[in-house]
């Protein structure tokens, strides 16, 4: 077996009180589905210790959990060691039923980014997303556009933003926060 | 700058974070038809100034395919639709005939 490394392998940057990191190995699973069959709501708990998440909620703490994609699509989020375990978990527990269960932990990359308010800005300078502390909480996820690529991110009990992107275009987004970190607060969110 | 609201998930945003998808409501017309039903189906499509009917995809969201109800000349939208209806909803036809009394478009008013 050979040893998973992140897309950047542990970079760190620290730009004006603002820290953007490479999270390291996550094990991701997209899942689709019925959201509001007993059976995968049943496989979903077992899984992640949590509900199924509410729209464009986030349930992911300590690092499990689940992310809402859309109607009939969660990211589950686990260990990157119990990735395999978790579709095989539920590929039984959804058999014969319709649905789709695959490890996509190294088709993405994730990223954190903290920093208060400084942090919502620079998420803000490139994802059409109101970021206010009003209108984005602890829980909020959110799929949307950053610059030129598709992303997304919730936001932890800690203000701490998890980013996540396809991995091809992890160093990208790794550099958008980077620089957007690094040009400064602009104070609208303040 | 457009600003659509998707049916599906509810996130209200700017027009970045979707795709157009050209117009809505087409009636498909294949095998059995006649050569100016085809050609309709194919190339023939709506360009008006007012109200318009478009298919949209959340694209950089929820995946989702939608229809809306739009004026191309101010860019205000009047609502937004599941793609699986067949017609406009009637309290967007409402919203409609109050800015625009007598509209009409392709079979609609
Ligand atoms: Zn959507």
């Amino acid at each position: 077996m050979s040893e998973a490394v992140s897309f950047l392998n542990g970079a760190e940057a620290t730009h004006n009180g603002v820290t953007v990191r490479d999270a390291g190995p996550v094990g991701m699973v997209t899942l689709r589905g019925d959201l509001s069959a007993a059976k995968l709501k049943t496989a979903v708990k077992k899984i992640t210790g949590q509900p199924v998440p509410g729209v464009r909620k986030s349930t992911v703490t300590g690092g499990k959990g689940a992310c809402w994609m859309s109607p009939d699509e969660l990211l589950i989020v686990v260990p990157h060691a119990e990735a395999a375990a978790a579709v095989a978990e539920l590929e039984s527990a959804l058999a014969g039923g319709h649905f789709m269960a695959v490890n996509v932990s190294d088709a993405r990359a994730c990223l954190t980014l903290s920093g208060g308010v400084a942090a919502r800005e620079v998420l803000a300078k490139i994802a059409p997303v109101d970021l206010s502390t009003a209108a984005f909480g602890a829980g909020d996820f959110r799929r949307t556009r950053m610059a030129q690529v598709a992303g997304a991110f919730w936001l932890d009990d800690a203000e701490t933003f998890h980013v996540v992107c396809f991995r091809s275009v992890g160093h990208y987004v790794f550099g958008l926060l980077e620089n957007g970190a690094k040009a400064g607060p602009v104070g609208v969110l303040a | 700058m457009l600003i659509l609201e998707c049916p599906c998930c509810g996130v209200k945003s700017e027009e970045t974070e979707f795709h157009a998808g050209g117009e809505a409501h087409l009636k498909r017309f294949g095998p059995g038809s006649t050569d100016a039903e085809f050609e309709g189906y194919l190339f023939m499509r709506e360009n008006k100034r007012g109200v318009h009917f478009e298919r949209w995809r959340h694209v950089n969201g929820c995946g989702k395919w939608f229809l809306a109800a739009r004026d191309t000349n101010t860019l205000e939208f009047f609502g937004f639709y599941p793609a699986q209806t067949h017609e406009p909803p009637q309290d967007i036809k409402d919203k409609i005939s109050a800015k625009h009394p007598g509209w009409s478009w392709r079979e609609f008013q």
